[in-house]
C-alpha cells in the first residue's frame, strides 16, 4: 500500500474543508483510514471511503472511535500511513489509545472537526472547545502536537504537514479543525505530487540482532521496525527500556518520559507554523486560530483602517504553542486579545506567557457561531473585562 | 521451522560449565526474558506452549507471526513468544490487530487475551471483528476472573462463584463464549482446557491453517485467585475439576458425559456452571468470505472505474 503515481488530484478544486483534509492525507501517502460517522467530520470518512479502494488503500468503518484509533495504530506499525477523523464525543473516546500512540511512538494523524460541547452539545455548529483536551486529554504526561487550519486550503496543507510531523517524530499528530472550516467550500489548490515535501519515518539502519526498538541518538527519535520486517518487534504500553522490554520502575520511567517530551520540544522546526500580520508596530496583538483566525484577520484590518495599531498572531500549530515567536510579536504591545470559540482555553497559555506584562483580553463564546470581527475590534479598544458572545 | 537465534539463550555464570540444555520451544520463545510473570499452577504457559507448537505444525513462519495482546495476565504472552509483538491497551487488542492485518495481509495475526479483556471492556470489538470475519485468530484464556488485579468477577465468572468482588457468590449470569462467538459469525470456534494439551495444540494447528475470524477458548486454572476463592485447590486440582472427577461433582448419576469433540455446531449444554461437567470440543468450522475478500472485490471494481475523484 505504498503511494502510487497518479492518485493525487493536482489542480484547482472547489471543495469542502473536510474533503480537502482527506485529499491532504492522500497526498501525504495515507492509505489507511479507520473511522466512525460523526458530524461534522463525516465527510472526511466519506471521501476516504470513496477514494481509498481505488488507489490501493484501505477504508474500514469501525464499531467506535476507540477501535478507530487502535486500528490506525495497528496499520501504522505495519508500515502504512493512517488517519482517523472525528468530533468532540469521538475525540473523548480516542484519548485512551492516543496515549498508546504517544507511549509506543506510533506515527498517525487524528483529525477533530470541533463542534460545540460539552457532551453531544451542538453537533452541527462550530466550537473550539477541545483545544485543552487536545493538549491534555489522555492520561499521563505527554507532548501533543496540534495544527489548526483556517481554510480548506490550509486543511489540505496542514494535513500533509501533520503526516510529515507524525512520521518524522514518530508520534500521533492532531489536526484540530472546526465545523465551519470543515463545512466551508472554497478553492483548494492541490500541488503536483512531491511539490510539498513528504517526510518518512526512519527505518532500522542496523541488523535485527543489533536493533533496539527505542534506542535513540541526539535526534531523540528512535528508528522504527515494522511488523513483518524481520526485526522481532516488541512494543508495549507499559513503561519500557530501549530494548522495548517492559520495565516498570522509576529509573526506566525517568529515562523514557523526559525523552518523549524532549523529542517534541526540541524539534520545533519540524512542526511550528504561524502567521504574523502587522505585528511590527502593533500596540494590540490579536491571537486567534482556526476559523476565528479569519475573523481576527478581518478585525485587525478593520481596526487598522480605524487608526488602531492592531496586529495578528495566528498559530497554525497551536500545540506546542509557538512560544518564542509569540513573545517576540508581543514584546512591545500594550494589550493582547485572545479570540476563540470557547470560554477561554488557549487564552490560558497566552496569559501564562504574558505573565502580567500587559492586559490579556479574552473574546469568548459558548459556541454555535463564528465570532464576529466587530467583537474582536471592540476588545482591541478595551482594557479589561471579558467580552462574552451573547 | 528452523530453530536458531541462539544469541538470545541466557547463560548465567553458574551455568558456564554445565551442558547447555535446550527447551523444545526455545526456538520460538524469547528465552532471554524468562522467567515469566505467571503464578505457580497458572494455565497460561500451557496454552502458550500448545499455541506455539500448533503454529509450528501449521507451518506459520516465525517472521510472519504477529501477536497482539491487551492488558492482563494472558496478554503477557506477547513478551515471551518470538513474533512481532504488541502489548496494547485493555480490550483494544482486536482493533489494533485489525489494523496490522489489513495493512499487511501476509502476516498471521493472533490476538491473545483474557476473558475480561476480550469480553467485558473489549466485547464490542470482538463481536464486530467476528461479524466482519476479520482474518484473525483470537485466543481467549478464560480463567473465570480478573487474575492480574487479584481475582475480581468478570463476564465469564460462573454463577455462584466467589471472587473478591462477589464474596457471597456471583449473582450475575456469565457469557457462554462459544455460543457468543458462533452467533456473531466466527468461522471456527473451539473450547479446550489446559488439561487437553494435545487437542489444544491440534486445535491451534487447525485454526492457524484457516482464514477468517477464528476463536479458541482455553479454560485455564487461576489457583491463586479463582481456585482459592472457590476451594478448588491447586492448579492440578483445577485440572481434575476440568476432568469432571466424581468426587468434585458429588454424585455422577444423571450427569452428562464430558463431551470431547463436537463438530456439528451443537452448542447445547456448553454453558459453564460450577455444578456440572464442562463440555469442550470444536463447535464451529465453516467458511464465510473474509472482510479482505469482500473489500478486494470492491477495490478491484473501484480501481477499474478509474482513479477519478468524486
Amino acid at each position: 500500500m505504498s503511494p502510487e503515481k497518479g492518485v493525487v488530484l493536482t489542480g484547482s478544486h472547489f471543495m469542502l474543508g473536510d474533503q480537502a483534509c482527506a485529499e491532504g492525507a492522500i497526498y501525504a501517502g495515507c492509505r489507511f483510514f479507520a473511522g466512525y460517522p460523526i458530524t461534522p467530520a463525516t465527510e472526511i470518512a466519506e471521501r476516504m471511503a470513496e477514494r481509498l479502494p481505488g488507489i490501493g488503500g484501505q477504508y474500514i468503518q469501525m464499531e467506535d472511535e476507540i477501535g478507530s484509533v487502535a486500528a490506525i495504530l495497528g496499520a501504522s506499525v505495519a508500515g502504512v500511513r493512517a488517519m482517523t477523523a472525528t468530533s468532540g464525543p469521538g475525540f473523548s473516546l480516542m484519548q485512551e489509545n492516543l496515549g498508546l500512540g504517544f507511549m509506543m511512538e506510533v506515527p498517525c494523524v487524528v483529525v477533530n472537526v470541533q463542534r460545540g460541547g460539552p457532551s453531544t452539545g451542538l453537533p452541527t455548529s462550530v466550537g473550539q472547545q477541545d483545544m485543552m483536551q487536545a493538549r491534555f486529554g489522555s492520561h499521563g504526561d505527554y507532548a501533543a502536537i496540534a495544527y489548526s487550519p483556517s481554510s480548506p486550503q490550509e486543511a489540505f496543507e496542514l494535513t500533509v504537514d501533520a503526516f510529515n510531523t507524525a512520521e518524522r517524530l514518530r508520534t500521533p499528530v492532531l489536526v484540530m479543525m472546526d465545523e465551519v472550516v470543515g463545512h466551508m467550500r472554497e478553492r483548494v489548490v492541490i500541488p503536483a505530487e512531491g511539490k510539498r515535501p513528504i517526510l518518512s519515518r526512519r527505518l532500522p539502519s542496523v541488523s535485527p540482532v543489533e536493533y533496539r526498538p527505542y534506542r535513540v541518538d541526539d535526534d531523540l527519535v528512535p528508528e522504527m521496525a515494522l511488523a513483518g520486517g524481520g526485526y522481532s518487534v516488541r512494543m508495549t504500553s507499559l513503561t519500557h527500556d530501549e530494548s522495548g522490554r517492559a520495565v516498570t520502575d522509576t529509573a526506566t520511567q525517568a529515562v523514557l518520559l523526559p525523552r518523549l517530551l524532549r523529542k517534541v520540544a526540541e524539534h520545533r522546526e519540524v512542526y511550528e507554523q504561524y502567521e504574523l500580520r502587522h505585528v511590527k508596530d502593533a500596540e494590540v496583538l490579536v491571537v486567534a486560530y482556526g476559523i476565528t483566525g479569519r475573523s481576527a484577520t478581518g478585525a485587525v484590518e478593520a481596526a487598522r483602517a480605524r487608526g488602531m495599531r492592531a496586529g495578528l498572531f495566528r498559530p497554525k500549530t497551536v500545540w506546542p504553542f509557538p512560544t518564542e515567536a509569540f513573545l517576540r510579536a508581543a514584546k512591545n504591545v500594550r494589550r493582547v486579545v485572545v479570540a476563540e470559540i470557547n470560554m477561554g482555553q488557549v487564552a490560558l497559555e497566552v496569559e501564562r506567557l504574558i505573565a502580567g506584562q500587559c492586559p490579556v483580553v479574552r473574546v469568548t463564546s459558548p459556541g454555535g457561531e463564528v465570532l464576529a470581527p466587530e467583537l474582536i475590534i471592540e476588545a482591541c479598544g478595551r482594557d479589561r473585562a471579558e467580552k462574552v458572545r451573547r | 521451522m528452523s530453530p536458531q537465534d541462539d544469541e538470545h539463550t541466557v547463560r548465567t555464570p553458574e551455568m558456564e560449565h554445565a551442558p547447555l540444555r535446550r527447551h523444545p520451544l526455545d526456538s520460538v520463545l524469547r528465552s532471554e526474558v524468562l522467567p515469566h510473570i505467571w503464578c505457580p499452577g497458572c494455565g497460561i504457559g500451557v496454552a502458550l506452549g500448545a499455541f506455539l507448537q500448533g503454529l509450528d505444525r501449521a507451518g506459520v513462519p516465525l517472521l510472519k507471526r504477529v501477536i497482539v495482546g491487551g492488558i492482563g495476565c494472558s496478554s503477557r504472552v506477547v513478551y515471551y513468544a518470538k513474533a512481532d509483538a504488541y502489548h496494547t491497551t485493555h480490550g483494544r487488542a482486536i482493533p489494533f490487530a485489525t489494523g496490522i492485518k489489513l495493512a499487511n495481509p501476509s502476516l498471521h495475526v493472533t490476538v491473545f487475551a483474557g476473558d475480561g479483556d476480550l469480553f467485558a471492556i473489549g466485547g464490542n470489538h470482538f463481536i464486530h471483528a467476528a461479524r466482519r470475519n476479520m482474518d484473525l485468530l483470537v485466543v481467549c484464556i478464560n480463567n473465570f476472573n480478573y487474575g492480574m488485579t487479584g481475582g475480581q468477577a468478570g463476564p465469564t465468572t460462573p454463577h455462584d462463584a466467589r471472587t473478591t468482588t462477589t464474596p457471597n457468590g456471583n449473582f450475575e449470569i456469565p457469557f457462554n463464549l462459544p455460543q457468543l462467538a458462533a452467533a456473531v459469525g466466527a468461522v471456527y470456534v473451539a473450547r479446550w482446557t489446559t488439561l487437553d494439551v494435545r487437542r489444544l495444540r491440534d486445535c491451534f494447528t487447525e485454526a492457524a491453517g484457516k482464514q477468517g475470524f477464528r476463536f479458541v477458548e482455553v479454560l485455564a486454572p487461576c489457583p491463586v485467585s479463582f481456585g482459592k476463592n472457590n476451594d478448588i485447590g491447586s492448579g492440578l486440582d483445577e485440572m481434575d475439576y476440568y476432568r469432571g472427577l466424581e468426587h468434585l461433582w458429588g454424585s455422577p448419576a444423571g450427569l452428562p458425559e464430558r463431551i470431547e469433540v463436537r463438530e456439528n455446531g451443537d452448542l447445547s449444554g456448553t454453558e459453564i456452571s460450577l455444578h456440572r461437567p464442562i463440555i469442550v470440543g470444536k463447535f464451529v468450522d465453516r467458511v464465510r468470505p473474509t472482510f479482505a475478500d469482500s473489500y478486494q472485490a470492491v477495490a478491484t471494481a473501484a480501481a477499474a472505474k478509474g482513479k477519478k475523484a468524486p
